[in-house]
């Protein structure tokens, strides 16, 4: 290289780095920099009225899976943590199925269709992903509560005499998420079917694959990538939700995300709050670290 | 001597770093002179377009000069060195006018907003696009943004044209109707045009001399008909146009070819290779004295010329062209013995 | 056999398609619906009415609300698209540099982490600042929307620079323009519809948030989401579906411009 090469990239690096300062900046100050705030919050006591007492404790990090009674000094595991933990994981991952078997139907619907319709039914897709989640949440409510239109309906055609008790269920969680999640996993399964070649499914069945066979062994695994893609994008929102099991749940049906909300209101404890976030971080990290391995290897493969 | 405008000297252009460091131009020298035009050709990836890059000011040489007008510009930014570019994909600004595209070189250079127009009228009636002035753009037919690139950068009366494989996007009609085009155009303004291409028939009818490039090296720079007739080495005589080439001894008075055949006339010493047009192997009766006795093994047939293929008693084989047999007339055969003979003074030794 | 066999047929797959579209917008436009009921009640439908949306707008606490709303979202908005303007030119179209993977997870990290942690993390922060400098006005909203959308005025702005053709800015500085004027003349205006893209986009994504806003705001300090959010605890009311119905329109209004804005010209 010579000098005036080196000068140039130099240059070429140092204007990426000013440019984006400003950005990075903000993010600092408004996003970054405060999750280590959080984590040092998670090693204090916490204060009587909320906040916390800059006195160092592991009872923040203790009291998030065990219990201590006060009046006898035992310990004990946290059995309702442990609830709320189990009822997170298992409706995060049930969304993530669910989502994805009525998802990547519809994906491969709207990829199949002429290129013109496509752009229609896609925008159709990204409306509700643009859409306020407590408007969406607000909505399936009206549907499925006792006085909801979905009972009212059901009543009117004579299939039942009174209300199915959806609302505060689980079920009506699961029905809740799936509904404003599922865009989510639509709009990159979408993606990766839209690339993939339509004249590997002709060879498929010229080489005698039934239907089933096509599916299995030449769409999924080609399509993999935006599987995978679909289903990190609904899982790691569901492990934090808030909005829509406050609304559907009732405060009876609390996930991790009302969980550590709680601590910060009248739980008034902020240190197992931060804890709870930290933890969570670490899982919503562990589930993208396994999204970039299993990319790499899909590279690898291909 | 000539009047030289634009020169490299020792120019060596590496990208990638270290151990991966390719050499896109590898020592290049060469001096263009003014008002001629001059065409880059080789194969893609030969260091043309680098070299063109380089004059523009868009890249920057690893090592050596550019000089124009004998002064060095090779660190001047692109935007202060009087040389313009017609790109290969035209590169017309999309958000405006053909005429606002046209006049973007003298605006930028801060002309009064009257000489400007007035300069954008003169160029697009040498271009003949008067009537488009308004239009943007994309209206317009490929040979007609073609016209406007050129209107563009001749606006600001550069002292040198550089134009990087400016026909290769048009159909072959189009593309013979802007060969005559730019030919008038450099005739008409006088400025020096640097052309690069890897057509070889567009370097040969349109340069005053060519310069052939292969792996970042300057192979031989000459007119059409010395790059064509006398070649310097195998690879600028396989470049252009078609030959036969013939692994050959030198004797007194000659060459000697593997089938025991001397070609006379021709100064070689030890071993060599022959080269010879298709256009200049003569074919004969296969029983003329001096000919060189071969078999026809294939006939292609091209319309007003056929192709014949023809093996020599050794093995090696010889392509000639020869016109077609008219109507009813009887032609070669394959398997047909004949002879052949190379026209006086049309092989070329080259010194591999 | 009766029906044609086409290859990219796949059995059911139209039937789940077509449920998953009505099961989208059912409820949705149930709602708008439920805006114009005449009746307190959404069981029954007794005839066309704007009386909520007159409840809405004549109610205090809601225009306060609307105001701060559009306020925040204006400010994030304009603040977010021009730094992610500024480092989508400094982040594409040059030879990679040390640290680029860096500002690029940066840049995206308000993606990558649940918002409900971003939230207890500003309130802890916030709460401090608070605290100590006595200021409790709408800055910290705008700071931390302004941060959040982001990668969302990052995204099309990007996508068009990285569409943009290079030899554009390579043809203008061959024409004499200076790397300022190759930058007005010819950058920024083919990288416009892009900056309007990634601005609606902001918008729309401060507009929309919950989570954050409920966590920093000060006391009193409502938007059209939290308030509805606190609507809610008492009893579902006709009014906040005509909230609901405002906001989805303007949703949608700002959506068809980034869809017009971003759509590949057909010529």
């Amino acid at each position: 290289m010579s000098l005036a090469e080196a000068r140039q990239a130099r240059t070429s690096a140092r204007n990426g780095w000013l440019l984006s300062a400003p950005a990075l900046v903000i993010l600092t100050i408004a996003a970054i920099g405060p999750l280590l705030i959080v984590l040092v919050y998670s090693f204090l006591t916490p204060g009587d009225y909320g906040n916390v007492v800059w006195e160092f404790s592991w009872n923040g990090w203790k009291s998030v899976f065990v219990e201590e009674d006060i009046f006898e000094g035992t310990l004990s595991l946290a059995d309702a943590h442990l609830t709320i933990f189990w009822r997170s994981l298992s409706l995060s991952i049930l969304t993530t199925v669910l989502t994805f078997i009525v998802g990547f139907p519809t994906a491969w619907w709207i990829a199949t269709k002429p290129p013109k319709a496509r752009a229609f039914w896609l925008f159709l897709i990204t409306l509700p992903f643009w859409t306020n989640i407590l408007v969406r949440t607000f909505a399936i409510n009206q549907i499925i509560r006792n006085e909801g239109v979905l009972n009212s309906l059901l009543i009117w055609a004579g299939v039942i005499d009174a209300p199915i008790q959806l609302t505060y269920t689980p079920t009506a969680l699961l029905i809740g998420m799936v509904y404003v999640y599922l865009p989510l996993m639509v709009l990159p399964l979408y993606a990766a079917i839209d690339r993939f070649d339509m004249r590997l499914l002709e060879a498929g069945y010229d080489l005698y694959a039934s239907r089933w066979q096509v599916l299995r062994r030449i769409i999924l695994p080609i399509v993999k990538p935006g599987i995978i893609a679909g289903s990190i994008l609904v899982l790691v929102p569901c492990l934090g939700a808030y909005v829509t099991p406050r609304i559907l749940g009732g405060g009876k049906m609390m996930m991790l995300g009302n969980f550590i909300e709680l601590q910060f209101g009248q739980g008034r404890n902020w240190p197992l709050g931060a804890a709870l976030s930290i933890l969570l971080l670490v899982i919503v990290t562990v589930a993208l670290l396994f999204y970039v391995r299993a990319l790499n290897g899909e590279k690898r493969n291909g | 001597m000539a009047d030289v405008t634009i020169e490299a000297r020792n120019t060596i252009k590496a990208f990638g770093q270290g151990t991966q460091a390719v050499r896109a131009l590898d020592d290049v020298s060469i001096q263009i002179n003014r008002g001629e035009f001059f065409t880059l050709l080789g194969p893609s990836g030969c260091g043309k377009t680098t070299l063109l890059r380089l004059i523009a000011g868009f890249e920057m040489p690893t090592s050596g000069q550019i000089l124009l007008d004998g002064i060095d510009i090779t660190d001047l930014p692109p935007n202060r060195r009087p040389v313009n570019t017609v790109f290969q994909s035209y590169a017309l600004f999309p958000h405006l006018t053909v005429a606002e595209n046209v006049g973007f070189g003298l605006t930028m250079q801060g002309r009064p907003k009257a000489e400007v127009a007035d300069s954008v009228a003169r160029m697009l009636a040498l271009v003949k696009l008067e009537a488009m002035a308004n239009r943007k753009t994309s209206q317009l037919s490929g040979g007609q943004q073609q016209r406007v690139a050129l209107a563009r950068a001749l606006a600001p009366k550069p002292k040198v044209l550089l134009l990087d494989e400016p026909l290769s996007a048009l159909d072959l009609k189009l593309r013979k109707e802007m060969q005559v085009e730019l030919k008038r155009l450099q005739t008409e303004t006088g400025i020096t045009f640097i052309l690069v291409t890897h057509d070889q028939e567009e370097a040969l009818t349109m340069s005053d001399r060519i310069g052939v490039m292969s792996a970042g090296k300057l192979q031989q720079v000459g007119s059409p008909k010395d790059i064509y007739t006398r070649p310097v080495n195998r690879f600028v005589a396989s470049f252009i146009g078609e030959t036969n080439f013939l692994p050959a001894m030198g004797v007194a008075g000659g060459a000697k070819l593997g089938c025991g055949a001397v070609v006379d006339g021709v100064a070689a010493q030890g071993a060599v290779t022959l080269t010879i047009r298709p256009e200049q192997v003569r074919l004969t009766a296969a029983d003329e004295p001096g000919a060189i006795p071969a078999t026809v093994t294939l006939l292609v047939y091209f319309g007003t010329d056929t192709h014949v293929h023809l093996a020599l008693p050794d093995g090696a084989s010889v392509v000639a062209r020869v016109q077609s047999p008219a109507t009813g007339e009887a032609g070669l055969a394959q398997g047909q013995q004949v002879g052949l003979r190379f026209a006086p003074g049309a092989v070329q030794v080259l010194e591999d | 056999m009766a029906e044609k066999f086409a290859v990219t047929r796949l059995p059911g797959f139209t039937t789940i398609a077509v449920v998953a579209f009505v099961a989208l917008y059912a409820p949705i436009l149930t709602l708008v619906a439920y805006s114009f009921n005449a009746s307190e009640s959404a069981a029954a439908w007794t005839g066309f009415s704007l009386d909520w949306y007159r409840l809405a707008f004549q109610n205090d606490e809601v225009k306060n609300a609307a105001l701060n709303s559009l306020i925040v979202a204006a400010f994030a908005a304009l603040i977010s698209t021009t730094v992610a303007t500024l480092a989508a030119l400094g982040t594409t179209r040059r030879a990679a540099f040390r640290g680029q993977t860096a500002i690029y997870a940066v840049i995206n990290q308000p993606l990558m982490v649940p918002e409900i942690v971003t939230a207890v993390a500003l309130l802890i922060f916030f709460s401090s600042v608070k605290l100590a400098t006595g200021y409790t006005g709408l800055g910290y909203l705008i700071l931390a929307h302004a941060a959040f959308c982001i990668p969302f005025a990052y995204l099309p702005i990007r996508a068009r620079l990285e569409g943009m053709d290079l030899t554009l800015e390579t043809a203008a500085s061959d024409l004499y323009a200076s790397s300022w004027q190759t930058f007005r003349h010819v950058t920024l205006p083919l990288l416009m519809p892009g900056v309007l893209a990634g601005a609606m986009l902001a918008f729309v994504t401060s507009l929309d948030d919950v989570v954050i806003t409920e966590f920093i705001k000060s006391p009193g300090q409502d938007t059209l989401p939290t308030y509805m959010l606190g609507q809610l605890r008492r009893q579902m009311k006709p009014d906040v579906n005509a909230l609901s119905a405002l906001l989805l329109a303007v949703t949608l209004l700002l959506l068809a411009g980034v869809y017009l804005l971003t759509r590949k010209r057909a010529d």
